[in-house]
């Protein structure tokens, strides 16, 4: 097979793996396998994809490192987006039906409940970025989009705060979450660091002498942002 | 299961006991009737019934019909019965029903211990044998903010209190789960300290409204539920009642409950339900009746405060939340 059509059969996959919660929780809503609590329910599955989503998400860069294989990058966007999307429909779950829109409830937790002030503030991170992961706002924006981008870091942090937060006793998973989150953030330390040292190199030979001019846009949509 | 009674029309006014105590009027006048007769409710765990009294004719009891005394209906066996916090069975909410299989509350043994004249160890049947048993729908609010009505079958405390005799130095009650990590898989991780305890103080025990229930729906109570004795105290948060009960021992101290060890900031030891005291992590002023859409306000001492509110005269609610 050829690189076009690996990258078409993971795609594929990616869609089919990543629609799956929500054909589920569809099909429960209508044939009343979500339990006692259909909307806590959903909160959670919603809310477990989310962040399942966003931690795979951060998966994308160290395989390619790990792999050499760079056409897995392509990936990552639609990753990041039904990670995005999950947000949403937690946020959604959350406000439309657990707090029947009533927007005084709705601010009172924002504001007085920890565990929701930090997932609010995690999807309220993650609007810019999908509203930046078009082709044009990479070229458009290029160093800024490439800094703005370092917030996929900081929401699945939220995220997983966030559900250490609201778990009553039983800290298992939040902890496994916590401890996969920081082995992917290390995962990157040599790359970072690999690069920074590229980048001293390349100012000094720039000193010297004038490089010629770079593309940025395809640079930073494929390889700085880590 | 079959409830015997006799007829409404045969009661005198005399044996009516507060109407607020009890499920509504149908089940009242069933309970004041078997009371009347001197009979037992149904005491399913023993399997059988006395054959005395002027018994009328047999009746089903649809439980799924009854109402809470506002009005409320129950919720349906099915969620009473698969959605449940027993973390002694794990902590989602449907892992108990799923992981109670291998549970047997068949023998039990229950002890009552401590300041009492007459402490004693009894098979289950011997300790339930002197008590009459009622259906009384309660609703039961957890302190996740959701709520459920319930038809519970059980007897109250304070009749035990009574034949156990507490002397002048017991002020609480302390109530002990069965520690069997064989059959609970969740006492075999550290979530929480097992076995598991609450307490209650000696007046709160007596109060009419608490029970030791050891049915739902008018069946024995189902191991996810607390087979065979757990405890019920509705104007308190739902972890104040304990499940699987083998050990009731009078102190004199504070009994350190389960969920105030684990998180003392959160939990208190009275855990009353107040709609003005949040919980730190969530609001408590609302819940979710379950099968409901919008969220319900909470009521003071989960709408009992006729009946309990003269034991908190005077407590600052807000530090002995
Ligand atoms: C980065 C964004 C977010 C992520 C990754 C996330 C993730 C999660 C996870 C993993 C759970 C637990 C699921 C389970 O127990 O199985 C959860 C529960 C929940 N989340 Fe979020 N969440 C996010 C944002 C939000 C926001 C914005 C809100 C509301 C403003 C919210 C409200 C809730 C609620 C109410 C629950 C259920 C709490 C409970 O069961 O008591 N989350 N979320």
């Amino acid at each position: 097979m050829n690189t076009k059509r690996i990258v078409l059969v993971l795609k594929v996959l990616l869609w089919l793996g990543a629609l799956a919660p929500t054909v589920w929780m569809g099909a429960g809503a209508i044939f009343g396998w979500l339990g006692a609590n259909p909307i806590e329910k959903l909160e959670h599955v919603s809310g477990m994809t989310a962040l399942i989503a966003l931690l795979a998400t951060l998966v994308v860069t160290p395989v390619r490192r790990l792999t050499g294989w760079n056409p897995v990058i392509q990936l990552r966007r639609p990753m990041g987006l039904f990670a995005f999307y999950y947000v949403v429909l937690h946020f959604g779950v959350w406000m439309g039906l657990d707090l029947s829109l009533e927007l005084s409830w709705i601010t009172e937790d924002i504001a007085k409940r920890p565990y929701i002030t930090v997932g609010f503030t995690g999807f309220l991170l993650l609007i810019p970025l999908a509203l930046t992961s078009t082709k044009r706002s990479i070229r458009r924006l290029g160093k800024r989009w490439v800094k703005l981008h370092r917030l996929v870091y900081v929401a699945p942090a939220l995220g997983v705060v966030h559900y250490y937060w609201l778990v009553k006793a039983d800290v298992r998973i939040p902890l496994l979450m916590a401890a996969i989150y920081t082995a992917l953030m290390l995962l990157r330390v040599p790359g970072w660091l690999k690069g920074r040292a590229r980048r001293a190199s390349v100012v000094e030979r720039s000193l010297a002498k004038p490089v010629e001019g770079r593309e940025p846009g395809n640079a930073m949509a494929v390889g700085a942002i880590d | 299961m079959i409830i015997r009674v006799r007829k409404p029309s045969d009661l005198s006014s005399s044996d009516i006991t507060p109407e607020h105590v009890y499920v509504n009027r149908r089940m009242f006048l069933k309970q004041a009737a078997a009371s009347a007769a001197g009979l037992a409710l149904a005491p399913a765990a023993l399997g059988a019934l006395e054959r005395s009294g002027p018994i009328r004719a047999p009746q089903q009891v649809d439980y799924a019909r009854l109402k809470s005394e506002l009005g409320e209906p129950v919720n349906s066996y099915k969620d009473i019965t698969t959605y449940n916090n027993f973390y002694e069975f794990g902590t989602s909410k449907s892992d108990p029903a799923k992981n109670s299989g291998d549970f047997h509350p068949h023998p039990w043994t229950v002890a009552v211990e401590g300041h009492v004249k007459n402490p004693g160890s009894y098979h289950l049947e011997d300790f339930l044998a002197p008590y009459k048993l009622e259906d009384r729908v309660y609703r039961m609010r957890c302190v996740e903010a959701w709520s459920i009505v319930v038809p519970w079958r059980g007897f109250p405390l304070a009749d035990l209190v009574k034949k156990a005799e507490p002397t002048g130095d017991a002020k609480f009650v302390e109530f002990t789960t069965v520690m069997r990590p064989s059959e609970m898989p969740g006492q075999r991780t550290g979530v929480l300290q097992w076995p598991y305890v609450e307490g209650l103080r000696l007046d709160e025990a007596t109060n009419p409204l608490t029970l030791l229930v050891t049915g739902v729906y008018g069946k024995d109570l189902p191991n996810q539920n607390g087979a065979p004795l757990r405890l019920i105290t509705p104007w308190k948060y739902g972890f104040k009642g304990i499940k699987s009960i083998v050990k009731i021992r009078f102190v004199e101290g504070m009994p350190h409950n389960t969920w105030w060890v684990t998180n003392p900031r959160e939990y208190g030891f009275y855990a009353n339900v107040n709609p003005h005291v949040d919980h730190p992590r969530w609001s408590q002023a609302r819940e979710r009746r379950l099968g409901e859409l919008r969220r319900r306000e909470t009521l003071m001492f989960n709408g009992y405060q006729d009946e309990v509110a003269s034991m908190y005269a005077g407590m600052d609610l807000r530090k002995w939340f």
